[in-house]
């Protein structure tokens, strides 16, 4: 049984131009021990998708369909104070922007411990004590707790955070695109860790990047999102090896590999669309070299593709069109 | 020096003083220094696309700056075409300025808000007296804005910056820097802020200028995923010194430096079943005021002895093209 079970999740934000259709009918799965990639460009949806696991929508931001179930329980429904003791506890959260995501202010024992006390009733000595272990868990030294963040380098402020993360032991963790802005070395360090952690912690994890190479590094399942909704699912070897979706081909294929042969890197063309009035039909029909009548009228839904756990949303792979 | 270089760079140099508080200026007497560029030389040849790839604070846009004459250099030499533009005055680089051109990381930040896509591009043709008349000024950049695929080009003239998303405001820069037919052009890191699915028309369409107008190409990247597919050669720079340079083939089959290697092995490949090596390397970049002595890269080498913690290596050519700065590979 999935720990983690999203059914058609749909969260618009409300502007003075209208409703932005950011998340539109979004549903996956997560297990226990198991890394979920979730990708995409920027606008895409992805971090509205984290921001509404969290419950922590800006203003203007609202839930207005769909289930979260999170150990079966649909945490939609649940007020602020019950949703308190779901957050940190059992799904935290790793927020973008390493360098900036600590305040500047405070140490980062006291941030972390700060955590810890907000979410349960343990004495302060206590707290300190679990975020030296935490610390020591994540790589960096205990005494690292009187440093203030200017004093951490970004790859030891963004350990800092996966510490803060997983203060209160959650099953769930999410994580916001955790490599960018650190140098790939760095990255790459960070990126191990979190795996290691995953394994020993035995820990559910949504990878939310846009660099398709993180995930086929680090996760299990990815998810491709297009313009609020999921357009390829399935098991990261199938899908990198045979994306079927036009989207995911053409993200492969802005991939280049470092190992492959010089070649010139490919693109899509064309613009992501505005989500306040998206295209009609398939929302990436406009930009599609394939698509054909049928998708700009109807949207396709994703549907199980081949005998693998494969899933797209195309009339040209799965739909009407597929060829037999 | 062959008439084939474009750009010769000898043992160039740009150390930034570091203001300090009051009291450490009244106690000691040393002026600190941030190496950003510490004595690198290379070339890059006619119709050449020479990457620069490296860590920030590695000094590859500092460099970048320095060959464009957009800051001075504290020693070393640059030739352009044979000519020595170290120490040319303002007024003797101009009609060089034509023949060198950049186009920068943010296209957010590179225009000015307040002016039109058509004088955002005509400005350089002005001021280069390239086109005199308005007419002529028109048709050039009509002609540049179809070339980068801004079409129709009526539409776009009369708008502002704001009015365009990142990839067609990078596409100004490329048409802004291609209107004077340059010689030479640095790209410093032109899509790191850009879209993945955006990112390679903008690549593909500088590349296609190179070709087409033999334009010697520098380009500055953090990516080096990106750089291997870009790029003829490639240097990789490291606290403001060229640790390992050649071929990028070579460069990225066969590295030498463990620098190197660490670089290109934390790479992610979008490969699920190729795996990760695990990485020797530790730590992260030191800071360029306080550089370790003897090689820079000691404190987080997996290889360093004590001659590495004492004596700075040289850059010796190790194979054909291919240079190394390491007292292992090459001692």
């Amino acid at each position: 049984m999935p720990i983690l079970d999203v059914q058609d999740l749909k969260t618009y934000y409300s502007t003075l131009r209208g409703s932005v259709k950011a998340v539109d009918g979004v549903s996956f799965q997560v297990d226990k021990g198991e890394a979920l990639g979730l990708a995409g460009e920027s606008g895409c949806g992805k971090t509205t998708v984290a921001l509404s696991l969290m419950r922590i929508l800006p203003t203007g931001g609202e839930i207005l369909g769909g289930k979260i179930l999170f150990e079966d329980k649909d945490i939609v429904i649940l007020n602020e104070r019950q949703m308190k003791k779901i957050r940190w506890k059992s799904v935290s959260i790793i927020f973008q922007g390493a360098m900036n995501a600590l305040n500047p202010l405070f140490r980062l024992g006291d941030q972390i411990t700060e955590a810890i006390l907000t979410h349960e009733k343990v004495s302060k000595k206590a707290a300190m004590k679990r975020t030296k272990k935490l610390l020591e868990l994540v790589g960096l030294e205990p005494k690292r707790t009187k440093d203030y963040p200017h004093e951490l380098s970004g790859g030891m402020r963004q350990r800092g955070l996966i510490a803060m993360a997983l203060a209160c032991n959650p099953q769930l963790l999410i994580a916001d695109e955790p490599g960018t802005a650190l140098d790939v070395i760095v990255q790459a360090q960070v990126l191990s860790l979190m795996e290691e952690l995953k394994r020993k912690l035995n820990l559910a994890m949504i990878l939310i990047t846009h660099d398709l190479s993180i995930i086929a590094d680090t996760c299990d399942k990815v998810a491709i999102m297009y313009a609020g909704k999921i357009v390829e699912c399935g098991d990261v070897v199938d899908i990198f090896k045979k994306p079927l979706h036009p989207y995911t081909q053409g993200l492969v294929g802005a991939f280049p590999s470092i190992k492959a042969a010089r070649k010139r890197i490919s693109s899509i063309p064309g613009l992501p669309p505005d989500l306040i009035d998206p295209p009609t039909g398939c929302r990436f029909h406009p930009r599609c070299s394939f698509a054909k009548d049928l998708c700009k009228t109807e949207d396709p839904l994703l549907t199980k593709v081949g005998k693998e756990n494969q899933f797209a949303a195309c009339h040209l792979v799965s739909g009407k069109l597929a060829q037999q | 020096m062959t008439e084939n270089t474009a750009i010769n760079v000898i043992e160039l140099k740009k150390w930034f003083s570091v203001r300090k508080g009051f009291l450490t200026t009244v106690f000691s007497r040393e002026q600190l220094f941030l190496r950003a560029v510490d004595q690198i030389s290379f070339d890059i040849k006619v119709g050449e696309v020479f990457g620069l790839a490296g860590e920030s604070g590695s000094g590859k846009t500092t460099t970048g700056r320095l060959l464009l004459k957009l800051i001075k250099p504290t020693s070393g030499k640059i030739y352009f075409k044979g000519q020595d533009i170290t120490d040319l005055s303002e007024k003797e680089l101009k009609p060089l300025r034509r023949k060198m051109q950049i186009v920068f990381q943010d296209p957010y930040e590179s225009m000015n808000p307040r002016m039109t896509i058509r004088d955002i591009v005509a400005e350089g043709l002005g001021t280069q007296k390239i086109a005199t008349t308005e007419k002529e000024m028109d048709e050039k950049v009509v002609d540049i804005l179809k070339d980068v695929e801004l079409v129709p080009p009526e539409e776009f003239l009369l708008r502002y910056p704001h009015e365009l998303s990142g990839g067609q405001r990078q596409r100004v820069a490329v048409a802004r820097a291609f209107v004077l037919r340059p010689e030479f052009i640095v790209a410093d890191e032109p899509v790191s802020m850009l879209d993945v699915s955006i990112r390679a028309e903008i690549l593909n369409l500088m590349l296609d200028f190179v070709e087409k107008f033999n334009v010697s190409f520098l380009y500055i990247t953090h990516d080096v995923a990106l750089a291997r597919h870009m790029c003829d050669r490639v240097a990789i720079m490291y606290l403001g010194k060229i640790m390992e340079m050649g071929a990028t083939e070579s460069i990225v089959y066969e590295p030498l430096h463990p620098y190197t290697q660490a670089l290109i092995a934390a790479v992610p490949v979008p490969d699920p079943t190729s795996k990760r090596t695990r990485l020797p390397v530790k730590g992260e970049i030191p800071s360029p005021v306080n550089l370790p002595p003897g090689c820079r890269f000691h404190t987080r080498c997996p290889i360093a002895d004590e001659n590495c913690r004492q004596k700075e290596p040289k850059f010796i050519e190790v194979g054909k093209q291919h240079f190394v700065a390491c007292h292992k590979v090459a001692g």
